[in-house]
């Protein structure tokens, strides 16, 4: 079953065009991944789907339902829950307040602030914070912030999770735990979509990946498929640098 | 051990707030005419404050639009006082001013920042100025009259609406949608994506928050007898919660409280003592106030508390420490 799909999404910033009719879907319980150069518009597409932006044709689809037009808030408590490429956390409160927030408000069934802080607790405890539950958010380092950020989108109890460049920024030995977090949080059943610069982590994580270039879908595959696709090496390493090869 | 404590404080607070209570309920029986005056300008300065607090302080929005909401109220007194009992005339005082916090708030809580400061500021000129030429054009007067209300009446209103702000502002800071304004002031884009409806939840405590400023001035009207457009939307009641709210400190629920209370006080004060130099040291203090205490009086209580416990735990013998452990 398709859990996300999109038809002819595009935006445009002016006289830019960040998505251009853009097709995509993506299956329940998949990881797929959505890779491009900088400024291909991958992180627009997700503000699209997540209702931070609206597009101006085109509709997004979430389990069948049109979503084009709905708040973050309501489109949040659908189902799709997200992460950021520059880290959103409330800097001010405690990590544990932080995720409990999530489970507080993003779901359409209500909790009591007990159960809340119980779910939080777990949370944490699933991306490896619970030491640091009273620690003031801006506190934490950032992979830890990241951590943070994944446990609040996972409280407020997505079928759908968005990861925006989870792992840049982080040392090797981090994105190893990264990745793992990732197929963890696949085995809750959580179906996810991430975009990603670190191709080690993409190629090992993700059943299927996407291609985005100055705003347009140009390749789409499994991991192997992309790797060996002649339009995907051109656009990132160059067509000379390709012809010379 | 942890949770008997606290129980124990919180007893402690209840029985005091309790005292507080029937203290000031006895008031007018016992006190003099001037205390019960000058506690009722008290009162609705702290009205001022901890009901601008209830929206800004978490937000970060800095409203300048308090005394347009007191100006509302103070005319639903005028307009309304004559016809109708004196509490439902508060109450409607109070909704005028949520009604016009929910109009304002809708058309112009996503601006951020200081535009929005300026607007709640515009605001309030823009209500004034309307008023009086509504009020030359179409009734012919400038001011108005309005009923006069005895003094120990006056008192006990302000004194309720001042203890149902009270125990509001509390049990919102308490709930989850105080944690829900705090996370809007942290980052109002993340709040929106982890499922929370910031566009109304800032509306309606704009329009919460309001209720209470409009409730002050329709009491208060009945105060002053003759009132005006230049009266009644007076600047300085939107400038005064701001200041009162950084002089007493933000950071604690009762920071604002504290801070009213002492501003309130110092302004009686300095006006009957100093009548000619009273702007000038109310101004000074103001300035050293916020350059020597950027927390507000919190700040400078926590400070003072932390050194008295500092000296508590260093002046015993060591053994009083490992005992404490």
């Amino acid at each position: 079953m398709q859990i996300l799909e999109g038809e002819q999404v595009t935006k445009h910033f002016g006289g830019l065009t960040a998505v251009h009719r853009v097709d995509l879907s993506v299956s329940q319980g998949q990881v797929v991944g959505l890779i491009g150069p900088n400024g291909a518009g991958k992180t627009t597409l997700f503000n699209l789907i997540s209702g931070a932006l609206v597009p101006e044709s085109g509709e997004i689809r979430f389990k069948g339902e049109k979503i084009t037009g709905a708040q973050p808030y309501q489109i949040c408590r659908r189902g799709v829950a997200r992460t950021f490429q520059s880290v959103q956390i409330f800097a001010n409160l405690p990590a544990i307040d932080n995720v409990s927030l999530g489970a507080l408000f993003g779901k359409s069934r209500r909790l009591s602030s007990a159960e809340a802080t119980q779910e939080a607790m777990e949370l944490l405890e699933f991306v490896g914070l619970s030491a640091m539950r009273a620690t003031p958010a801006k506190d934490l380092t950032l992979p830890n912030q990241k951590r943070l950020e994944v446990a609040r989108a996972l409280a407020t109890q997505p079928e759908l999770l968005l990861l925006d460049e989870l792992m840049a920024g982080l040392t090797p030995t981090e994105v190893t735990q990264a990745v793992e977090m990732v197929n963890r949080i696949r085995d809750r059943g959580i179906t996810i979509f991430m975009i990603e610069h670190v191709m080690k982590a993409i190629m090992s994580a993700c059943d299927r990946i996407i291609v985005l270039h100055h705003g347009e879908k140009i390749a789409e595959g499994t991991p192997q498929e992309i790797a060996t696709s002649k339009t995907v090496v051109e656009v990132y390493l160059g067509e000379s640098a390709h012809a010379a090869s | 051990m942890n949770r008997v404590r606290v129980s124990l404080k919180q007893l402690l607070w209840l029985g005091l707030l309790g005292v507080v209570l029937i203290l000031f309920g006895l008031g007018p029986r016992y006190a003099p005419m001037y205390t019960i005056i000058l506690l009722t300008a008290i009162f609705m300065y702290i009205i001022l404050t901890l009901s601008w607090v209830i929206f800004s302080g978490p937000t970060g929005y800095v409203s300048l639009a308090p005394a347009a909401f007191f100006g509302v109220g103070i005319y639903t007194s005028a307009i309304l006082g004559k016809a109708l009992p004196l509490l439902i005339v508060v109450a409607v005082g109070g909704l005028a001013s949520s009604c016009l916090a929910l109009f304002a708030g809708g058309l112009t809580l996503r601006l951020k920042g200081i535009y929005f400061a300026i607007f709640t500021f515009g605001l309030v000129e823009l209500i004034k100025n309307l008023l009086l030429w509504w009020e030359i054009h179409f009734t012919g007067t400038r001011g108005r009259f309005v009923i006069v209300v005895d003094y120990a009446t006056v008192y006990y209103v302000m004194f309720a609406i001042l203890v149902v702000l009270i125990l509001t502002a509390y049990l919102i800071r308490r709930s989850k949608f105080g944690l829900a304004l705090q996370s809007i002031g942290d980052n109002e884009q993340a709040a929106a994506h982890i499922g929370i409806n910031v566009t109304a939840l800032k509306v309606v405590t704009f329009a919460v928050s309001a209720f209470f400023t409009g409730a002050a001035g329709a009491i208060m009207a009945t105060r002053w007898t003759y009132i005006d457009p230049y009266i009644a939307f007076n600047p300085l009641f939107s400038f005064m919660p701001v200041l009162m709210a950084i002089f007493g400190g933000l950071g604690q629920f009762y920071g604002p409280i504290i801070g009213a209370t002492i501003f309130g006080y110092l302004e009686e004060l300095l006006i009957t003592r100093f009548p000619y130099y009273y702007m000038l040291l109310f101004g000074t203090i103001m300035v050293v106030a916020i350059l020597y205490l950027p927390n507000g009086l919190v700040g400078l209580i926590q400070k003072v508390t932390a050194r008295l416990r500092v000296l508590a735990r260093s002046q015993p013998a060591p053994a009083a420490t490992s005992e404490a452990k």
